[in-house]
């Protein structure tokens, strides 16, 4: 055995891509996870298809994940892959323009026969005309190495021993990385529990493929990345759905309320609701509803009888919530409705992310129906916006509205655990009791919150609906003065949610030549952008909104002070025109809807020309 | 479980709301509204217990008028706001209502899954079959040939048959009554009060105004009894002046024929049996043709609870799991210490 080299590198990004049957998900989030536990701070990206399994070796069956691991602090999955491994014909093709030169490319050349060639269009095999020489090629029989190796595993047939391909070309990369395989066996134990043949079979191969490349003699350097300095604590690696699902259950333990989980199944919403459902010890009620609108009236009945009710979907759903979210606008009563965006319109791109519900949020009700909107920036922070959103519902008595969206959904980063109960803010609830002077719209002073009272309570019966009500006693009311009154009141106590709102902490100058200002899912590259060009002596700060009704106090003010404004959405711009309708500011967007997250280079170019 | 009630007993009066009744005067509604009013004083449980959820039209405005918690909704959706109620708490004694447009056309879907799951609401569909609130269009449950604003040449769909569509949707108690049948209405409000899971009441109603006398051969004193007929559990299907018609199956068909004397034996009519699962259906879809309406309960069934085997859940999941521990959870998993 030669030996081999050993180099140290900052920071590497790696995509995983094969068929939608080739297991592409779970090798790239197991090499995700296997990263966190060396200490590197990484970020993911899976980008699959809608179609469970389309048509093997096509292009749209294509599936791939991609890691970002770093001895730095990083916010984003990485713009490009340095390293590529792909399993078929199809996912070269798809992915193969996104490798730079000098690019590692790990190729399963078994599955380069005539048949999936012409599936994904090549008139001749890449790995024999020369096209692939710009890069580190290593064409590899992965599928019928993995199938030796199983050799001596009794009970699996040839096919199911062929299958193992993905966790082969896991532990070569593995190898490539000077990863310890420790983590993953102990996976693929529990995973496989009640199958001893796969444990041994995933296991081996795993094995198999780190002994190859130590083995292989085109295999001369294998690198390392060292652990990420950073702040001492406990962490775990989440991604944005389980962190969304477990503030929610967070907020439920603070607040001593249990949770109805009202939810019609869609992408990329669903893993919420399977999450929530494991929670059952934890009171929660989940109720797999016929359709959106049962979920959110069924929400809205369980917050009327005291429970905190909460609802999510996407697009397509929260179209159909949109009346009963009136509803719970008018009956004022505490609610959650998550929205994980995904692009649109119509059913549109349900697997791709995109940020193009904010206007949705913010008008798409009939009347004046303000609501609070909270948007979470980042896989862990789907954990504290799900928790303030349950607190600021229950503080004012008010449905309100969160963002995520189908990159932090599944993404995952490390998160910096809580450490004690005490770290969360509590939740104080109250419940009218008193029957003395009762009346159902009588507002806090300073919330404006009306009482909230559950059926039950002796002596406090009364009746709440969608019609416009007298502004004290909550009966049915046409006056005219009292609309106004009553639709003046809705929007001030929105507004008032401002005092729970933080003001915004600018990242850079205070004031200077561009200021970016983002909100969402984008803050990762925003932030990972505007450091390269401060780091190239360029002026550029950030700020990013995670509460986009009401603003932060101090919003307009900051944007008074820059020269420029860029607004970079995954939309056609929806968050600049209410930063020019509501601060006469005139903002420039950089706007993208190709179902991809920003690359950090596309913003950081903008703000070169922009500074230029 | 409602609770029974310690205090004084209640009357009527204790029902009625401060709130006028806006209904048109004459208009079927009022009779219901007494006669639930009524019923609620009969039931032994305190106000405060009882809820009145609706969605929109004329019959939803119910809520308003009746001095218990109410939430009057939106179109349609009453079943499923229920639903997230009484899972959420199974102590309330939660009443829907609703017209026939509300619940079985914008919210067919609704009513279709909250009597399927067994949720335990009462659900009474005040069917006039019309529009009201609207102003008169024809409605899902008007017969073919409605001539109405919006249909002036006649309707063309078939009408749905609202005791049909319960039964098939696996209610679990699935009643008739009328509007102006107020000792009938009463004693099915009671069984369905005292019903534990999905219960489904048609309640047949004039508008006087959009339709009236849809349902006189039903409501007409004269006609009534060679029209009507009372299913009692394990009885004879009698009707008729002095009860000198029966139905009798003929193959798997049901007809009516003459009792007593010159006429068949009633022994050899069907027995009407609220268990039993055919018999609902094909006692349901008796309509017209020289055949009575059958009014009362047409089946009953008893099967867990939704909010029963939800609670039921939970607390499986806690004997398994342990009571939730919030930071145990959170530090569950993979995770890793950085000194
Ligand atoms: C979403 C929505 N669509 C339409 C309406 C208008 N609307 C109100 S009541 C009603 C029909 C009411 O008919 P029914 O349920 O039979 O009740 P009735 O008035 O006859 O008692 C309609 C169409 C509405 N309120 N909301
Ligand atoms: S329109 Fe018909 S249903 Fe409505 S209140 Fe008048 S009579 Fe009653
Ligand atoms: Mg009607």
């Amino acid at each position: 055995m030669t030996t081999k080299q050993l180099k140290s590198l900052d920071t590497v990004v790696i995509r995983f891509a094969g068929d939608s049957g080739d297991g592409m998900q779970i090798v790239g989030s197991e090499f995700g996870n296997t990263a966190a536990i060396v200490g590197n701070d990484l970020a993911t990206f899976p980008d699959f298809p809608a179609e469970i399994r389309a048509p093997a070796g096509t292009l749209p069956g294509v599936s791939g994940f991609q890691v970002h691991f770093s001895a730095n602090e990083i916010f984003t999955p990485g713009d490009q892959p340095d390293v590529l491994v792909v399993m078929n014909p199809a996912a070269l093709k798809v992915n193969r323009g996104d490798l730079p030169d000098n690019g590692i490319l790990i190729v399963d050349t078994d599955a380069f026969d005539a048949r999936n060639l012409k599936k994904a269009g090549y008139e001749q095999s890449p790995l024999e005309d020369g096209s692939l020489a710009q890069f580190r090629l290593f064409a590899v029989p992965l599928t019928s190495l993995a199938e030796k190796s199983l050799r001596d595993v009794e009970g699996l047939t040839t096919k199911e021993k062929r299958r193992n391909k993905n966790i082969f070309a896991l532990g070569m990369t593995y190898w490539l990385f000077s990863r310890p395989l420790d983590n993953t066996i102990k996976w693929l134990t529990q995973k496989y529990a009640k199958k001893p043949q796969h444990v041994e079979a995933t296991t081996t191969a795993l094995r198999a493929g780190y002994a190859y490349c130590d083995a292989s003699e085109a295999f001369q350097v294998r690198y390392e990345v060292p652990p990420a300095p950073s702040q001492p604590g406990l962490y775990k690696s989440i991604q944005g759905n389980e962190a969304l699902a477990l503030g929610l259950v967070a907020a439920s333990v603070k607040s001593g309320l249990p949770i109805f989980y009202g939810s019609y199944p869609i992408t990329p919403a669903s893993p919420v609701l399977e999450a929530l459902a494991q929670y059952k010890n934890f009171g929660v009620i989940t109720f797999q509803a016929e359709d959106e609108i049962a979920a959110v009236t069924s929400a809205i009945g369980a917050s009327f009888g005291g429970r905190i009710g909460i609802t999510a979907s996407s697009g397509p759903g929260i179209a159909l919530k949109g009346e009963a979210m009136g509803l719970a606008v008018m009956v004022e009563l505490p609610l959650v409705i998550i929205n994980v965006q995904r692009a649109g319109p119509s059913t549109g791109m349900p697997t791709k992310t995109e940020q193009s519900d904010l206007l949705q949020a913010m008008f798409g009700r009939n009347g004046d129906a303000p609501i609070p909107i909270l948007a979470a920036r980042s896989p862990s922070d789907c954990f504290e916006i799900g928790f303030e959103a349950v607190r600021i519902a229950i503080k004012y008595v008010v449905p309100v509205l969160v963002l995520s969206d189908g990159y932090l959904a599944n993404g995952a980063e490390p998160w910096k655990l809580p450490h004690k109960f005490e770290d969360l803010p509590d939740i104080p609830v109250h419940f009218h009791t008193d029957p003395k002077g009762f009346e159902p719209y009588r507002r806090d002073d300073v919330t404006l919150a009306r009482p909230w009272v559950k059926p039950g309570t002796p002596g406090l019966e009364h009746r709440i609906g969608g019609l416009e009500k007298d502004r004290l006693t909550g009966n049915v009311s046409y006056d005219t003065a009292n609309h106004q009154h009553m639709t003046d009141v809705r929007a001030e106590k929105v507004a008032r949610i401002v005092a729970d709102v933080p003001d915004l902490e600018v990242f850079g100058d205070e004031s200077g030549e561009v200021l970016v200002v983002g909100w969402g899912g984008t803050y990762g590259a925003i932030h990972s952008a505007v450091r390269r060009c401060r780091s190239d002596g360029i002026s550029a700060s950030q700020i990013h909104l995670r509460h986009l009704n009401p603003f932060p106090a101090n919003l307009g003010e900051i944007l008074g002070r820059f020269k420029k404004v860029l607004v970079p959405e995954l939309n056609t711009g929806q968050l600049i025109l209410l930063l020019r309708a509501r601060f006469l500011v005139d903002a420039i967007g950089l706007n993208k809807v190709e179902g991809q997250p920003f690359k950090v280079r596309e913003i950081v170019s903008r703000i070169q020309e922009l500074s230029a | 479980m409602t609770t029974a009630m310690d205090g004084p007993k209640l009357t009527k009066k204790d029902f009625v709301s401060d709130q006028q009744v806006r209904w048109c005067p004459g208009c079927g509604d009022y009779a219901i509204l007494s006669s639930v009013q009524h019923a609620f004083a009969k039931l032994g449980i305190p106000r405060h217990k009882i809820v009145i959820i609706s969605g929109i039209g004329c019959a939803a405005r119910f809520p308003y008028y009746v001095d218990c918690f109410g939430f009057h909704t939106i179109h349609g959706r009453a079943p499923a706001l229920a639903t997230g109620l009484k899972v959420s708490r199974p102590d309330l004694s939660v009443w829907v209502v609703g017209g026939d447009g509300d619940m079985l056309s914008i919210g067919g879907n609704h009513l279709l899954h909250a009597l399927r799951r067994n949720v335990g609401i009462k659900i009474l569909c005040i069917n006039n079959r019309i529009y009201g609130l609207t102003k008169g269009q024809y409605s899902p449950t008007s017969p073919v040939g409605t001539v109405k604003k919006s249909t002036p040449m006649g309707s063309i769909d078939r009408p749905v048959n609202p005791i049909s569509l319960a039964l098939a949707a696996e209610a679990g108690f699935v009643a008739r009554t009328v509007d102006v049948f107020g000792p009938h209405l009463q004693e099915t409000l009671l069984r369905a009060a005292a019903h534990e899971g999905s219960v489904f009441v048609e309640v047949l109603q004039n508008c006087l105004i959009f339709n009236d006398a849809t349902f006189s051969n039903v409501t007409d004193r004269a006609s009534r009894e060679d029209n009507v007929l009372y299913l009692e559990h394990q009885k004879p299907l009698l009707f008729g002046a002095g009860g000198d018609k029966g139905i009798r199956l003929n193959g798997l068909k049901p007809e009516v024929v003459r009792v007593g004397e010159g006429g068949v034996p009633e022994s050899e009519l069907l027995v009407h049996d609220e268990k039993d699962e055919s018999l609902a259906y094909l006692l349901s879809r008796m309509e017209g043709d020289g055949f009575p309406t059958p009014i009362g309960t047409f089946r009953t069934q008893e099967h867990v609870s939704y909010e029963a085997a939800a609670a039921q859940q939970v607390r499986t999941a806690r004997e398994q799991k342990g009571e939730g521990d919030l930071m145990k959870l959170i530090h569950s998993g993979d995770v890793w210490t950085v000194p």
